[in-house]
């Protein structure tokens, strides 16, 4: 049994302003083992952001202990970061005074002592891995579109193979099929490089598509965390809203081709 | 716990050379200078050249701990992108290797400078030139159709936004203001007033300073505080409004950006200009005062007796005029650079640093063109 990857035990996240104390985050436990590619679900504003911020390092909770492989989050910031989390934010988050090419490189440029010829080459490997052609090696952040800063960003999060990858909203802003290009790409890459994928996201497609294991989080705590069917099984009413929705229905449906319906196992 | 470090050992074997693998060949552990100044030393000998004299033999990774990319790269560049004839690894690490090998290329030349680039450059900042005076009378064409508007239905006004900006640029501007009006004063007056006690003129102090400060330093020194502080602050808010698509939002939803963004911007600054230059130049007096009492002794109700009779009021009219229209070049200029910033961080920086260069520029190219138009009143 190796440790877990990801390892929250008793989060409490609030927030105090003058007026009021707002809790986000109220004992929430979770677990994450490697290899798995865990989802995280729940209604805007329940701090599945939050919660992968502070899995980064980039905000503290209040109360409670974020463990990333075996250390906690506020010391993963160190120099050398990259070997261990990548993380894909929401819009990208290129540099945009570099080009393609130096965005994806910068991690191990910083390093200081590989040669220059021996990055390029790494960088132009990870430009292909992502699907990317050659020639947008040279191109800015500003000229290109949302599909391609994605797969820029995703580059760039991968160049130093950290075994952990932290992605917000993957699909969000991409057409259907750049979206379906981006979960296949994904599932390859978690396949390939034997990656664990923490991923928060509001699209079912890719929700379904792509977990190993689906975390509610709701009423301030994860309610529940399992496969797709368990999750669904759950009576809460988040759940039957998101999933057995009208849009829910119709994923679901759609799916049905592909995988047997976990809701008519169920009955 | 085994030792990560990346190690290559070439042995020979039965059949030739055999260079084996161990330890963790990651990005991070094969950029600890020692071990990779030992490394490429390694590999380098190792290394099949291209004129087919090969060196090693056979490879053998079975023993490695981890491959990375980076590392798979590195091997396949000390291999010259080439299999070596006898390979003994472990299947992920065969697809590790498989996946650098079908991805390497050549990155794309980045593309070439041209002696003719540096003409065309010459063209475009010409052209640039046409175009930011082009965009600035368009601005000012709209402040002045907006400010019709404006008298034609009063009640409708950003009177709302007008006070917060007359509070952001005028009020929290006092404190520095009135410091460095004070400093620049006190120095002034002390090294005026030593020169003009070696000739006994001890009483012109009043004359010098009275002309220098309210007709010149105060309402310059005021403009460019102001230019620096909010001049900077207005160019990366509007700036900072395109990156964040919320200009686009406003026009939209058919809200005139001149209207609300660049009138209650320039009527703010028109009316705090003429205010903190005053300010400031009463602190710049004060100092001087103070400075003149300590070395010619002379006292301050006689300085403040004798400065409405040697200085007459033209100049302090004169600076007011200098000061309004000082404000409204600042707030036009700001908003300018703010509305051209592209949605990149690079964009806005330079968009800032432009506007404040440009409006203490044209704060002083405006001052001299005053000095020589009214060079009749006041003195």
């Amino acid at each position: 049994m190796t440790s877990p990857v990801v390892q929250i035990d008793g989060l409490w996240s609030v927030f105090r302003s003058a007026a009021r104390t707002h809790v986000i985050h109220q004992d929430l436990n979770l677990s994450i083992s490697q290899g798995e590619l865990v989802s995280l679900v729940g209604g805007s504003g329940s701090g599945k952001t939050l919660l992968l911020r502070q899995m980064l390092g980039l905000a503290t909770p209040t109360r409670g202990r974020v463990q990333v492989l075996g250390q906690p989050a506020s010391q993963l910031g160190r120099e050398g970061a990259a070997s261990r989390i990548g993380m894909l934010f929401q819009h990208g988050a290129l540099f945009s005074s570099f080009d393609v090419l130096d965005n994806i490189a910068f991690a191990l440029r910083e390093l200081r002592t590989l040669p220059a010829g021996l990055i390029r080459d790494v960088a132009m490997v990870k430009l292909q891995m992502v699907g990317l052609d050659p020639s947008a090696a040279h191109k800015m952040p500003s000229d290109l579109s949302g599909g391609m800063i994605k797969r820029v960003a995703l580059a760039r999060a991968l160049i130093m193979d950290p075994p952990l990858l932290l992605l917000d909203e993957p699909t969000a802003g991409l057409d259907p099929g750049s979206a379906d290009d981006f979960c296949a790409l994904l599932r390859s890459l978690h396949h390939e490089l034997h990656l664990t994928v923490v991923m928060v996201t509001h699209d079912l497609d890719t929700l379904l598509e792509l977990s190993t294991r689906i975390a509610v989080v709701a009423d301030k705590h994860i309610i529940i965390s399992g496969t797709a069917a368990n999750v669904m099984a759950y009576r809460h009413p988040f759940i039957e809203e998101f999933f057995l929705g009208e849009r829910g229905r119709r994923a679901s449906a759609l799916l049905q081709a592909a995988v047997p319906s976990p809701l008519t196992t169920n009955h | 716990m085994p030792d990560l470090t990346p190690t290559l050992l070439v042995q020979s074997g039965h059949d030739g050379l055999c260079a084996r693998l161990g330890g963790c060949w990651s990005a991070a552990r094969l950029a600890v200078p020692a071990t990779w100044a030992v490394l490429e030393r390694a590999l380098s000998g190792a290394a099949v050249n291209a004129s087919e004299t090969a060196a090693v033999w056979s490879w053998d990774l079975s023993a490695l701990q981890r491959l990375d990319h980076t590392g798979a790269q590195l091997l396949w560049n000390a291999w010259g992108h080439r299999w070596p004839r006898q390979l003994v690894l472990q299947s992920h690490h065969r697809a590790m290797l498989e996946r650098v090998a079908r991805y390497t290329t050549p990155a794309p030349p980045p593309a070439p400078t041209l002696w003719v680039d540096g003409v065309r450059r010459i063209g475009q900042n010409l052209w640039l030139l046409l175009d930011h005076a082009h965009a600035m009378l368009r601005l000012l064409g709209q402040l002045l159709l907006d400010i019709t508007t404006l008298a034609r239905a009063p009640q409708k006004g950003p009177w709302r936004d007008v006070s917060g900006h007359l509070y952001r640029i005028g009020a929290t501007a006092l404190p520095v203001t009135a410091l460095v009006g004070f400093m620049i004063g006190m120095v002034l007056a002390y090294l005026i007033a030593r020169q003009l006690r070696q000739y006994g003129a001890n009483t012109f102090i009043v004359t010098i300073l009275g002309v220098a400060l309210i007709r010149e330093i105060g309402p310059i020194l005021a403009a460019i505080l102001i230019a620096g502080r909010s001049g900077s602050a207005m160019t990366a808010q509007i700036g900072v409004m395109r990156v964040t698509e919320e200009l686009d939002a406003m026009r939209v939803m058919g809200i005139a950006k001149g209207f609300r963004l660049v009138l209650p911007r320039t009527m703010a600054m028109t009316i705090a200009m003429p205010l903190v230059a005053v300010w400031t130049t009463m602190a710049a007096l004060l100092g001087g005062v103070w400075a003149a009492d300590t070395v010619l002794g002379i006292t301050p109700s006689h300085f403040f007796a004798t400065l409405p009779a040697v200085v007459s009021a033209g100049n302090l009219w004169l600076a007011l005029c200098k000061s309004l229209a000082f404000g409204v070049a600042i707030a036009l200029i700001a908003c300018h650079y703010g509305l051209r910033v592209r949605p990149d961080t690079d964009s806005l920086g330079r968009g800032t640093t432009a506007s404040v260069v440009t409006s203490i520029t044209m704060v002083l190219l405006m001052d001299a063109g005053f000095a020589v138009i009214f060079k009749n009143i006041g003195l």
